[in-house]
Parts: C-alpha cells; sequence; structure tokens
C-alpha cells in the first residue's frame, strides 16, 4: 500500500497553481496560496461583509494562528499544509465541461445507478447547462411558496447583506470560533453556505434542500451554514446529495450551526458522498467538520446522516440540550471501504431539566478501512432526570476492516438514567450463502444484509433521500467481498 | 431431472461425501434417512452450489445439463431449493422483502421484468394461506427471534413461493409439533405435481408418513449404502441404523 503524502498532495497543489497560474491581485478570482490576516481582510473585502463581520473573521484566524491540528481522532493522514491551500475562489460562473462526453464516464456511470435524470447529471458535473430553465424555475416557486410563509432560505453571503442582524445574532453561538481547530479556520475563511430562518409557529410546508441551490455554483470547501428556528417552529432540512462529488479541494471544514428556540424542532439529514480516493487510498477527500445543535425549552433536534464518502472524516454533529424537556436525537450511517477511514460520532450535552437524548449509530467498514465511532453523553449537574439511550452497531465485511466504539460518560447528577448498547457482527457467509440459494447473488445479498442493518436509520430519512441513500450503500460497498 | 454420478465432495481435505450416486425423476420424492454425520447436509448443500465444499470427482446433472461450474444463484434460478436444516437470521430485512428481492433476481435472470406489487400482494397472500402463516409474521425479520418451528415453516413458505423444480428439505420436520408438521407437509403435497420433484432428508418415519417417498436411500458415511421402497423407512424407524451398519460392514 502506498500512503497518500504530503509530497503527493505538494505534487497536486503545484499542478493546481499551474492550472490557475499566479494571481497576486485582489481583483483577481483565485487568490494566492497562504493566510495571513490580509488574506481574511481580502476574502470579507470580496464579499461585501460588514465590518463587524470581517472583525470576527480575524478573531478567529488570530485564535486558530494558536491552535494545532487536534490528533486524538482514530484516523491516520498526511497533515495538511495550510500555507499551501487558496483560500478563495470565485463562484465557478464558467462550466467546467462543454458536453457530458468529457465527464468521466465512471462517474456518469454511477449517476445513473443512482437514477440521476440526464439533466442533474449536467448540473452536479459541472457540464454547461442549456436545459436549467427548469430547475431555475422550480427553485423560483420553490422560494415564492417560502417567502409567503416568512421563511428565508439563501445562502449566508446573501444572508449577511440581507439579514445582518439575524447573522449577527447568531453566528458563532452554537460553535464559536475557537471551538475547535478546523471550526476556528473555518469561521476566518469560509467561502459560503447555506442560512435559513424559519419564523415564530411556522411549519415549514417542504424539505428545505441545498440541492435547489446547486446550480448557484459551489459552495466551496469551507462552508458555513446556519438554521434558526424560531419558537415553534419546524423544519426538515436535507444537505448533500448521494451524487459522488469530486472536488479538487482535498480539505473540506464546514461548520453547521442550528438553532431551535423555545418548542422549536429541526430534523437535519445530510447524506455525504465525497470522493473517498480510488481503490488505493488515493487522492480523496478530508472532511473536517463541526455540526452543532442548541435547544431551547422543549425544543428538539434531529441529526441524520449517511456518510459513505470521503478518504478521511472527521465529524460529530451534537446537540446541547440547554433547555428544559429538550430531545437530541442522533442517527448515523457510516461507510468505510477499502482505505476510508471516519472517526465519526456525537455529543449529547443535558444541560436543562427532564432532557432526553438517543443516539443510534450504525457503522459499516470493509476492505481495508477503518471506522470508530466517538460518542460523548454529557449530563451536567443541573440536569435532572436526564436519559440518554445509545446504541452502536457494527457492521464488518472482511478481515482486514476494523470497527472501533468509543462512548464516554460523564454523568454529574444521580438522576440520569444512561443506557449503552453495542454489537459488533460479521456478514457471514452462510448468510451469503443463504441469499444465493434464493437465486439472489453475492452483491445483492450484501446490499440486502446492509440495508436490514441499517433499517432504523434509513427510515428516520425522508422518504426520497432514504430511497437514493439505500443505492448509495450498495454502490459504496460494491466489489467489496468476493 | 436430477442425475448425480459418483459424487466425490470434501472439506478441508477431510472428504465426506464419498461417492453419491442417485437419479431423481420429475414427479418423484425420495427420502434420505442416515445416521448423524453421514453426510446428508453436505450433500443437499453440494447440490445447491456451496463452494466451501470442493467437489473432487463426479457429476451433478440437472435437466441434462451440468451444474458442477454453476454458481449457488444460477443453480437456484434454474429451479433447486434448499429448506435449509439451520435457517440464518437476516437482521432488519423482512420476510416479505426477502421473497420479494429472491423472486425479482429470479426473474431478472431469465430476463423477466419485475414483478408488479399487486401480483406479489397476490401471491403473497395465497401461499401465506397454504401454510397458513399469519401475514404479521411476514413483515418481521428474517428467522430473527423465531422458534425453531416458526424458521422451517417459514422455508416451506418460501419454497411455496419460489415453486422450484426440486426442492430439497433438510430436516424440515424437526422443530415442528404435530399440528405444524401437518400443515407444512400438505404445503409441500399441495405443491407436489408430475413436473416436479422432491428430496426429503430426515431421521423420522413420522414426516414421511404425509410425504410418502417413492424411494428410500440410506447415507452412511458418504455413502448411498441402501435403497428401496418407502417400507425400507418403517424398517428403520424400527430397527435403527445399526443393522445396516453391520451390514455394509459385513
Ligand atoms: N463446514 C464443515 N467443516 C468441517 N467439517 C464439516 C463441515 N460440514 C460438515 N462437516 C462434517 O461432515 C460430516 C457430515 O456432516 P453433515 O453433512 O452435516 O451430516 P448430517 O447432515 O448427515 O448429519 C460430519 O462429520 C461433519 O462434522
Ligand atoms: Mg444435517
Amino acid at each position: 500500500m502506498s500512503k497518500y503524502t504530503e509530497d503527493d498532495l505538494r505534487e497536486e497543489l503545484k499542478t493546481k497553481e499551474y492550472q490557475y497560474g499566479f494571481y497576486t491581485d485582489i481583483a483577481s478570482d483565485t487568490f494566492p496560496i497562504g493566510l495571513n490576516e490580509e488574506v481574511v481582510r481580502a476574502i470579507s473585502l470580496k464579499k461585501e461583509e460588514p465590518e463587524w463581520m470581517t472583525e470576527w473573521r480575524l478573531e478567529a484566524f488570530r485564535a486558530w494562528e494558536k491552535m494545532t491540528e487536534p490528533e486524538w481522532a482514530n484516523v491516520h493522514y498526511a497533515k495538511p499544509d495550510f500555507q499551501a491551500i487558496s483560500y478563495y475562489s470565485a463562484p465557478n460562473s464558467k462550466p467546467k465541461y462543454n458536453s457530458l462526453d468529457e465527464v468521466d464516464p465512471e462517474l456518469l456511470a454511477t449517476f445513473t445507478k443512482l437514477g440521476i435524470s440526464l439533466d442533474e447529471q449536467k448540473a452536479l458535473s459541472g457540464v454547461a447547462m442549456d436545459v436549467v430553465v427548469d430547475s431555475v424555475s422550480v427553485a423560483t416557486t420553490f422560494k415564492k411558496a417560502l417567502g409567503e410563509k416568512g421563511i428565508i432560505f439563501c445562502s449566508i453571503s446573501e444572508a449577511l447583506r440581507e439579514h445582518p442582524d439575524l447573522v449577527k445574532k447568531y453566528i458563532g453561538t452554537v460553535v464559536p470560533q475557537k471551538d475547535n481547530f478546523y471550526a476556528a479556520l473555518n469561521s476566518a475563511v469560509f467561502s459560503d453556505g447555506s442560512f435559513c430562518y424559519i419564523p415564530k409557529g411556522v411549519r415549514c410546508p417542504m424539505e428545505l434542500s441545498t440541492y435547489f441551490r446547486i446550480n448557484q455554483g459551489g459552495t466551496g470547501q469551507f462552508e458555513r451554514t446556519l438554521v434558526i428556528a424560531d419558537e415553534g417552529s419546524y423544519v426538515s432540512y436535507l444537505e448533500g446529495c448521494t451524487a459522488p462529488s469530486r472536488d479538487e479541494n482535498q480539505l473540506h471544514a464546514a461548520v453547521v450551526e442550528l438553532i431551535a428556540l423555545d418548542d422549536a424542532e429541526i430534523k437535519y439529514s445530510t447524506v455525504q458522498n465525497w470522493f473517498p480516493g480510488n481503490a488505493e487510498g488515493k487522492g480523496g477527500v478530508y472532511n473536517f467538520v463541526t455540526k452543532r445543535g442548541l435547544c431551547e425549552k422543549n425544543a428538539k433536534i434531529s441529526w441524520t446522516q449517511v456518510e459513505t464518502g470521503s478518504a478521511v472524516t472527521w465529524k460529530y454533529p451534537s446537540c446541547v440540550l440547554k433547555g428544559d424537556n429538550s430531545v437530541g436525537e442522533f442517527y448515523s450511517i457510516a461507510v468505510t471501504n477499502n482505505y476510508q477511514q471516519a472517526d465519526t460520532g456525537t455529543k449529547m450535552i443535558h444541560l436543562g431539566k427532564n432532557t432526553k437524548s438517543t443516539i443510534i449509530s450504525k457503522g459499516i467498514s470493509a476492505g481495508k478501512s477503518q471506522n470508530s465511532y466517538r460518542g460523548l453523553v454529557k449530563i451536567s449537574p443541573n440536569a435532572d432526570n436526564a436519559r440518554n439511550f445509545s446504541q452502536c452497531d457494527s457492521l464488518l465485511m472482511g478481515n482486514d476492516c476494523g470497527a472501533h466504539t468509543f462512548p464516554y460518560i460523564e454523568a454529574k447528577n444521580k438522576s440520569a438514567k444512561i443506557e449503552h448498547e453495542a454489537t459488533t457482527s460479521k456478514i457471514g457467509e452462510d448468510q451469503i450463502f443463504y441469499c444465493n440459494q434464493r437465486g439472489i447473488d453475492t452483491e445483492k445479498a450484501i446490499a440486502l444484509i446492509v440495508n436490514g442493518f441499517s433499517k432504523e436509520v434509513l427510515n428516520k430519512l425522508p422518504m426520497e433521500f432514504a430511497v437514493e441513500a439505500q443505492k448509495l450503500l450498495e454502490i459504496s460497498l460494491e466489489g467489496s467481498v468476493g | 431431472m436430477l442425475k448425480i454420478e459418483n459424487l466425490h465432495a470434501s472439506i478441508d481435505d477431510k472428504a465426506i461425501l464419498r461417492g453419491i450416486n442417485l437419479e431423481v425423476k420429475a414427479g418423484e420424492v425420495h427420502a434420505i434417512m442416515g445416521p448423524n454425520g453421514s453426510g446428508k447436509s453436505t450433500l443437499a448443500s453440494v447440490i445447491a452450489g456451496k463452494e466451501d465444499y470442493e467437489v473432487t470427482q463426479g457429476h451433478i446433472v440437472f435437466n441434462n445439463e451440468n451444474i458442477d461450474e454453476l454458481a449457488a444463484e444460477e443453480r437456484a434460478h434454474k429451479g433447486i431449493f434448499l429448506s435449509f436444516q439451520y435457517p440464518v437470521e437476516i437482521p432488519g430485512v423482512s420476510v416479505t422483502n426477502f421473497m420479494k428481492t429472491a423472486i425479482n433476481e429470479t426473474r431478472k435472470a431469465k430476463g423477466l421484468e419485475e414483478m408488479p406489487a399487486k401480483d406479489m400482494l397476490k401471491l403473497i397472500r395465497e401461499k401465506s394461506e397454504l401454510l397458513e402463516i399469519d401475514r404479521k409474521f411476514l413483515s418481521r425479520s428474517l428467522n430473527e427471534g423465531f422458534s425453531g418451528g416458526e424458521k422451517k415453516r417459514n422455508e416451506i413458505f418460501q419454497m411455496a413461493m419460489l415453486e422450484p423444480q426440486l426442492a430439497i428439505l433438510d430436516e424440515t420436520d424437526s422443530g415442528l409439533d404435530i399440528d405444524a408438521l401437518r400443515i407444512v407437509a400438505n404445503g409441500v403435497n399441495k405443491l407436489k405435481n408430475k413436473d416436479n420433484a422432491v428430496i426429503v432428508i430426515t431421521h423420522y418415519q413420522r414426516l414421511l408418513d404425509y410425504i410418502v417417498p417413492d424411494f428410500v436411500h440410506v447415507l452412511h458415511n458418504g455413502r448411498i449404502v441402501k435403497s428401496g421402497p418407502k417400507e425400507l423407512a418403517h424398517e428403520l424407524e424400527e430397527k435403527g441404523y445399526d443393522w445396516i451398519k453391520d451390514e455394509v460392514e459385513a
């Protein structure tokens, strides 16, 4: 096995520099590589942000400079050289390709398997769209319906221009700039992302999906999402899409903040399918994500995620259960194959009384991959009658992969009830033969067994997303046995 | 329909089947009896195409086609069905979903469209009635937490759904109480016709009172050491296997 090393990364960046050429003036579309205060200021200026935002970014940058990259996760990779990255690239208005014929046929085959329409295929692979009209009109109708209810759903840059007070009030309140190394980096240099606000008492009439924003250009490697559900409101938010995302950027460090005010509910579903690297583990995306939600009184936040991509994943969607009677849920399927490494899990921080959390984690490892669950359940002294139920199941395929579970519990209140269950199983030859005997080939048998294993989580996804996710699981594990 | 010629099979270099000859014609019922460890389940698995076993000599011919090189699922598509002695559990996969997948994969292999949902439901209703299976049972995870009897009845339900040409029932009677045994045997008999065949593997005469065999074979040490009409089963029930062992070794 040959590891993807820093040298490879450097080599890749070299070709990238070549590709974009060296630009030194701020007016250009892509900044030179490297990160310093000037670059942070320039990003903010480029985006025409208010002064306070520039300062906010600088604060984050100064904190980041003093931080070191965390080492505790059970993943091994060549550390990125943060000075070798360009931190701003204008939204890509030029199509990458002129027609589908120029796109990697392997990628197109996968699209077809996923049942993605030709138009969508074009949009997703960055082909010039002449038939974009359809999705634009869909997006427009969609925006109108939302507008009537007072719902704001736009890019975070737009929100900074149109609704600066809302952004100012909430950004960084759940994930502070200095929260961790990657969050600090993101806060300093985030390029774009989504903003969503649901007014008091409003039930968002449709699933909000970043998918609708796809033709607004790539959101880049440092994405920032802020979702605010005002008192008594409800929203279901879908992030990502099942189509494989190939990106020139190796490092992705996103931040997602959710705020559920009193009696509000946020359902946040993610399907992540970043390029995992080739079969030898080369060239995949590093995905370091900070996702956290804050629940006020009687509020509820559910994270549901299906993770199949990335070479290295570091991700712990968490809930801060601040208000009394608030509820946090985490449902996750993480698939690793070949040389992928995932260290994912959740943190449930119980602060309020009668707070409740549920964690269902399903890890599937194949090939030579390593899949770790890392969870923290923390019950603070004032959180009377807090309850948690955690279940972590691992499914192994073959003998060369690994599954690891690291549950941490910190209970500072005696009335807490915490239950933890964990299982590890292996897809057995006998199970496969049983399926074969019924006419189901091995590939399909594995898909069936994996789907069965993941069912509790798949069931939590919105219907259409679930069907796609199911197909995605099949594709991710293709060729992993036999 | 099925013709087994001088079949030798081994696992980890240990010979288990040591020269089996057997011919099963359409419309026939064959019983295979024999002491524990004589190789009955191994024979069933080898016919079904389990790859753990290495076939060292001999051939299996099904409908005039040599199937030695066919994968288990291909043999299934051709109409070979095995009711397992120990059915495995597949958590999270309902009986219905499993059957739907099995039927549609088989259809796909034959170049047919997926079975329309309406027809599938009708088929499920019909076959679950035949085996007196509560429909709620069909939404449970396959074999997970099933009692021994439920597992066996579910195997026969699957057989009824797939309508194989050749069904091999490996100790389907063990774990069944007398009522369940009657229901299962009844089901098998109703599905029986002149174009298909059944191989019943059992220790006991009991099942053979319901599913009446045309031939009875005794397997011992990986060989068929005695074959005869259905009366042979009665004799075995009365006298046990020792006299056969003695006869063979004599
Ligand atoms: N997977 C296996 N590995 C090793 N030995 C096996 C395996 N399967 C069967 N055997 C051996 O083969 C012999 C026949 O087993 P089996 O076919 O299950 O017998 P029966 O069904 O007649 O009781 C036994 O001695 C058993 O221990
Ligand atoms: Mg047996």
